[in-house]
This record gives structure tokens, sequence and C-alpha cells, in this order.
């Protein structure tokens, strides 16, 4: 076992990956010498050489368009975007190229490519260093989008990503980048929780709390207030957003009979809404409340000096839990 | 100077006057003592407003340290009626447009996404995605034609734009494309980048293998390469740019060549990336330096200018430092307004939900 912060286990999992696959290879601004603005890919460059670890020219939609002609050659590229908020200027290289190779091709062409994206807020920098652009990306028919809230999951799900034969979408919660956990680096890839399964985090029989990313932490906190007021919480983390585990979230809400779905990104037409849907069509019957959503406003992020306002906290989800327990 | 086999220099690094064969100044010596005061106090601008995100009163900060002259020489070329589109980088060109420096740390504290009035000053906003708003300059300049404010021969009126982006900005795709519709439009723009060696950790050599300058021509562009640190020069080119753009004469691409003497922003290390081994070339040829020793060894600048100036300095910083803490936060629920002209239900529902909850944590 080993201490790890998020940035550390992403690195290290990149790290792996590459040593047992040449064809493993990063491409991103400013990911060589510097190691990325967050240091993801600290000394990578340095170990596998500037062929295998590209610092890129600054253009995101040249990035990703290289990286689709690379994996049609055989390679798995791993992209970043250095931020969430420059991933747009290769929106049309992401959903209409990236996405639909497979399909147009009747099969015959499949693209491994990870894009490693850091997103959320809560990092007090200025516009467009906050984004959640999940909805588009878990939106999108042919993209697998996951995320990882913790080292353990980091480390193992970066390397799932990178050799899934689909296009990945990685997001990577990164004002939770500096938190520790513990990781068994020892262990075998095939032995770690599948990709796309969901993760239940803590036990409890009066509701489900339901997020991913950035506030899983924001819920477990939650949790806990709510389990010394007696109200038991069932956390979990979704990890996937594309595909949704549902057989895990409907076994816990036939259990609880409540739901609250928390995230950062805008409520309208953001994941809690499909995963309310979702439960509506495969527990309807189970419920004992209504689904109900904590998530950021539909406004774009405000100036970092309100942001707080912005995101969901514990105390608005105890008032979520309030009105599902009361109902 | 290697690399500067074409570039246009009035004033040499040791600040000897140079003949060019084509510009020349046409500034006296109260205009360049003008210029000279403007390139010291958005220096010391930049320094105060380093040290107040190193004090944690700014989020963050991109120092303009070493592109002074690029910044103030251009910025001072424009006429009010111009419109100017620019970068995170660019205080010197807000400067000049006006823009009180406690307005521009409003960005940087997180206060506000756009600080100013944009067409006020005719400066739109800090542009933090790279190469964006050369389109949106390139659409403006456009717009100035079609609406008959530029190119119709009067030269009290006609309009230009100009859109500044550095080296990195140069491969993005909106960046290029500005170019296509602006050669296809002769549109009355000038695009001005600042060739500052370096986007974040990559030197300009990641972004092209030709100086960029000469993508101008294939894009039917006229280009003109000046130093950078040659506030004269950088005058004298962007005027003349100006003027042609504003007379219907077509774009024209400066790169103007600098170097970024700080880091990228004060979240960067730049030890990471380079060794350091050019800093001394490139203090050798400081933009601030080499107009302060011609004014001197011309007599244009004395002990009195440099020493009120000195105090001009000293009082912007304190008037920096007491303004940006006294800048307020803005009210949470603010947030919701201007998501749209029209009025919305659902953000009023949202802005109800956050007034009851601030509402409870005030109680
Ligand atoms: C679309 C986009 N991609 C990436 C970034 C991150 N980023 C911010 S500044 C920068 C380098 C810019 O270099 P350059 O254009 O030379 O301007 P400079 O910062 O040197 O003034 C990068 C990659 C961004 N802001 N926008």
């Amino acid at each position: 076992m080993e201490q790890l912060t998020i940035v550390s286990a992403i690195n290290k999992g990149l790290r792996r990956a590459m040593a047992a696959d040449s064809k493993v290879l990063l491409m991103g601004e400013d990911i060589g010498k510097l190691g990325g603005v967050f240091r993801v890919t600290e000394g990578l460059q340095k170990e596998f050489s500037d062929e295998r670890v590209i610092d890129s020219p600054l253009a995101e939609s040249g990035i990703v368009g290289t990286a689709i002609g690379l994996a049609l050659n055989g390679f798995r590229p791993v992209v970043e975007i250095q931020f969430d908020g420059f991933v747009y200027p290769a929106f049309d290289q992401i959903v209409s190229q990236m996405a639909r190779m497979r399909y147009r091709s009747r099969g015959a062409l499949s693209l491994p490519i990870t894009m490693r994206i850091p997103f959320g807020g809560g990092i007090g920098s200025v516009e467009h260093h906050s984004e959640s652009p999940e909805a588009y990306f878990s939106a999108t028919p042919g993209l697998r989008v996951i995320s990882a809230a913790d080292s353990h999951d980091a480390y193992w799900m970066i390397q799932q990503a990178i050799f899934s034969d689909d296009p990945v979408i990685f997001l990577e919660p990164k004002r939770r980048y500096w938190q520790k956990g513990d990781v068994d680096t020892d262990a075998d890839l095939s032995s770690a929780m599948p990709m796309f399964s969901a993760k239940v985090l803590t036990d409890g029989s009066d509701c489900t709390l339901i997020s991913y990313g950035p506030t899983v932490v924001t819920a477990l906190q939650a949790a806990k207030f709510a389990q010394e007021d007696g109200v038991g919480i069932e956390v979990i983390d979704m990890r996937s957003l594309s595909p949704i585990d549902m057989h895990t979230i409907a076994t816990s809400v036939r259990k609880t009979g409540r739901v609250i779905v928390v995230h950062e990104a805008p409520g309208s037409g953001g994941l809690g809404a499909e995963i309310g849907q979702r439960i509506m069509e495969t527990c309807f019957t189970d419920l004992k409340a209504p689904v109900l959503r904590v998530t950021g406003y539909d406004t774009p992020y405000p100036a970092s000096r309100i942001e707080e306002h912005y995101l969901p906290d514990a105390d608005r989800i105890l008032d979520a839990l309030e009105k599902v327990m009361s109902y | 100077m290697d690399g500067f086999d074409s570039v246009v220099q009035l004033l040499d690094s040791t600040g000897s006057p140079v003949i060019d064969s084509h510009y020349s100044s046409a500034l006296d010596n109260s205009s360049l003592l003008a210029l000279y005061r403007d390139m010291v106090l958005v220096r010391k601008l930049d320094e105060q407003a380093t040290a107040l995100q190193r004090q944690g009163e700014l989020g963050l900060w991109a120092p303009l340290i070493g592109q002074e002259a690029a910044q103030i020489g251009s910025g001072r070329a424009l006429a009010q009626r111009d419109y100017a589109f620019a970068t995170y980088r660019e205080h010197g060109v807000a400067w000049c447009r006006g823009i009180d420096p406690v307005d521009m740390l409003r960005f940087w504290r997180g206060t506000m996404h756009q600080a100013w009035d944009a067409n006020l000053h005719r400066l739109y906003g800090y542009q933090v995605i790279i190469g964006a708003h050369a389109l949106h300059a390139t659409g403006y300049a456009m717009g100035a034609y079609l609406s008959g404010r530029s190119g119709t021969g009067n030269s009290e009126t006609d309009q230009a734009v100009v859109a500044y982006f550095g080296d990195g900005a140069m491969s993005e795709g909106d960046v290029n494309e500005s170019f296509v519709f602006a050669a296809t439009y002769q549109a009355p723009i000038v695009f001005f980048c600042q060739n500052n060696q370096w986007a974040i950790s990559e030197p300009t050599k990641r972004q092209s293998r030709i100086p960029l300058v000469q993508r101008a021509e294939g894009f039917g562009l006229r280009g003109i390469r000046v130093d950078g640190n040659d506030v004269i020069a950088c005058h004298a080119v962007t005027a003349e740019a100006l003027d042609r753009a504003r007379s219907g004469g077509g774009p024209t691409l400066i790169e103007a060549v600098t170097y970024r003497m700080g880091a990228h922003t004060t979240s960067d290390d730049p030890t990471k990336y380079r060794d350091g081994s050019d800093d001394e070339l490139w203090r050798s040829r400081d933009p601030i330096d080499r107009l302060r020793i011609y004014l001197r060894a011309n007599e244009v600048l004395n002990d009195t200018f440099q020493s009120d100036l000195d105090a001009e300095a000293t009082s912007l910083a304190e008037r920096m430092r007491i303004g940006c803490r006294e800048l307020p936060d803005p009210d949470p629920l603010s947030m919701f307004e201007n998501v749209y002209c029209a009025p919305d239900a659902r953000l009023d529902e949202q802005r109800s939900e956050l007034k009851s909850i601030l509402a409870k944590m005030g109680d």
C-alpha cells in the first residue's frame, strides 16, 4: 500500500500503462519538461522520451484530431487537456469524429483514445478554469465518460481507460488533486473493480446519495452529519457516467427508497436528470419520495470569490435530505 | 540580434537610434517621455500585482514584465475610436485604453469575469481562451467596414481594430481562420502577435519552424517583424498598419519579437523548463533601459522628471494595494444576472433558493 495524492496516482498509472505497452503515448500542452500544469505527467518525458510524451502545439482541435490519426495507426494516445475550459476548441474532433469512428466504419475502425480533463471548480482561478462539461460528453453516443474520486480509483481507472478500445473521457476532480489515499500499486490490473461499476461507499437504509468526481467528498461529509442525526445514508460514487451502473444504483434505491443526486454541473440537462429518469423507469414503486438533485445552478461558473455559493455543499445536501425524509 | 535579420528597429538595445529604410519615428521628445512614463508605470503595476498575488490577495496574475515596449508602443498608436481585443497579459494595452489598474485586478481577484465597460474603453475584456478573440476582432473589423466606419477615406473618423495574442496562439485554429477571413474581406485589422519566445513551457519552435511573420504571406496578409523591445519601432509599425487598415489598405500581421522575462503566471515555475541562460541576453535588451539611456543621452529626461515618476509609481502601487483590498466581493445573488437578456423562470427559482440559504446562514 502506498499513500498517494490523486495527481501521483494518475502519474503512476500512466507510467505503468506506458511501461506495459509501447503503443501508449501522451500528448498535450506543457506535459513534457513541465510535467503539465498540475504535474500529472511529471518525469514521464524523461523516462519515456519526447516521442512518447509529446508537447503539442497550442491547438486542442489539432491535438485530438492527430490523436485520432495516431489511434488509426495503432497507437493508444492519452491526451491531456490542460483545463476543462480549453476542451471546447476540440469539440468537433471529439463529438463528430472520435465518438463516431467505430459506428460509421461499421466496426472496422476503433479509437482507443483516452482524454484526461481536469474538471470542476474550487481552485480560485480565473474564468474558464472551472467547468463541468461532462453532460456534453455523456450525451454523446460512442464516448465513455468516467471520473475517479479518489487515489485508488485514479490509479486503476486511468489504466483501464487506456486499455479500453473505446474512446474514454477521463475526468479528473482538480480541486481534489492533492487529496491522499491508499493505493495498492502491486496488485494486478485485472483484479481492479470493473471500470463501469459504481462503488458503494457507506452503508445506510434511509437515503441514497449519488455523486461522482469532486462532490463525492461533499456527499460523504453530508452523510456523516446525517448519520450523527440517526439518518442512514448510502453514498454511491458513480465512477462511470456513461454507461451508468444502474444495477448498483437500483439495488440501493430498493433498500432506501429515497435518492439525492449531487453534482457541480448545472442541474438542467445534467447527469442528475438522467439518473432520476432511469430510477423512475426501474424502481418507481420503491420510491418513497421524488428523486432530488443538488447541483450547480443553471449559470456559468461565477467569479471565484462567490463560487463557493455555486458549488453544492453539505448544507444544501442536508436541506434536500430533510425534504425527502419528510415527504 | 539572432534571428532578427529583417526586423524593424529604430532604437537598439544600447539606446542608439537606428536608421530604417522604411520607418521613422514621428514622435517628439514629449511623446517619448510619455511612452517612457507609461512603461515605467506599467512595470510597477505589474510588480505590485505580482506581489498582491503572493500575499494571497489575487487568485492569479499573468506578468507582463519584458513586454512593456510592445504593449505601450502599439497601445499608444491606437486612436480612441479604434477597438482592441487582447489577452490576459495585456495590462499595458489596458493601461493605454484608460483602464484603472484597480479595475484590472477585479478579474484576477475573482470578483468579476469582465471588469470594465468594453464599449466605453473600446477594449474587450481579458480573453483567456487562446486565440478566440482574434475572430471576434476580425468580425468587428468587418462590421466597421460594412457600417461605413472604416475605409471611407476620412482619416479623422475611419476606424481600425487590433487583435493581440502570443506566439502560442499562432497554432490555434481560430487565429488561422481569422487570418483567412481578414484577408478575404480585407478587413481593417492589425494582428499584433507578441512573440515572447514561450507559450508556458513550450518554446516558439514548438509552434513554428519558420519565423512567425512568414506565415503572413501565405494567408495574403502584409507581415512586419519588429523589435518588440523597441517602443519607438513598435509605435511606428503599428501606427502605419493602423493607418493602412483604416484607409482600406487591408490587414497586417505584426510579429513583435520580445521576451517573457517573468513566469507565465504566478502559478508557473519556469525553472522546470528553461535554464535562464537567455535571461541575461534579454535583460541587456530591456525595453525600458534603452529608452532611458537614449533620453538621458539626449537630455530629454532629467533627474526631476525621473524622481517625480518614481514617486508617481510608488503612489500607484500604494493605490493598487489599498484598492485591491477594498474591492468588494460580489453579491452571491449576482451570479444569476445576465445569463440571458430576458427573464428566466428557472433561474428565478434558483435565485430564491440561494437567497433563502444565505438568509439561513445569516441567522
Ligand atoms: C484554448 C486554450 N488552450 C490552452 C490554454 C492554456 N494556456 C493559457 S496561456 C497558454 C500559453 C499561451 O502562450 P502564448 O499564446 O504564446 O501567449 P503568452 O501566454 O506567452 O502571452 C496556454 C497553453 C488556454 N488558456 N486556452
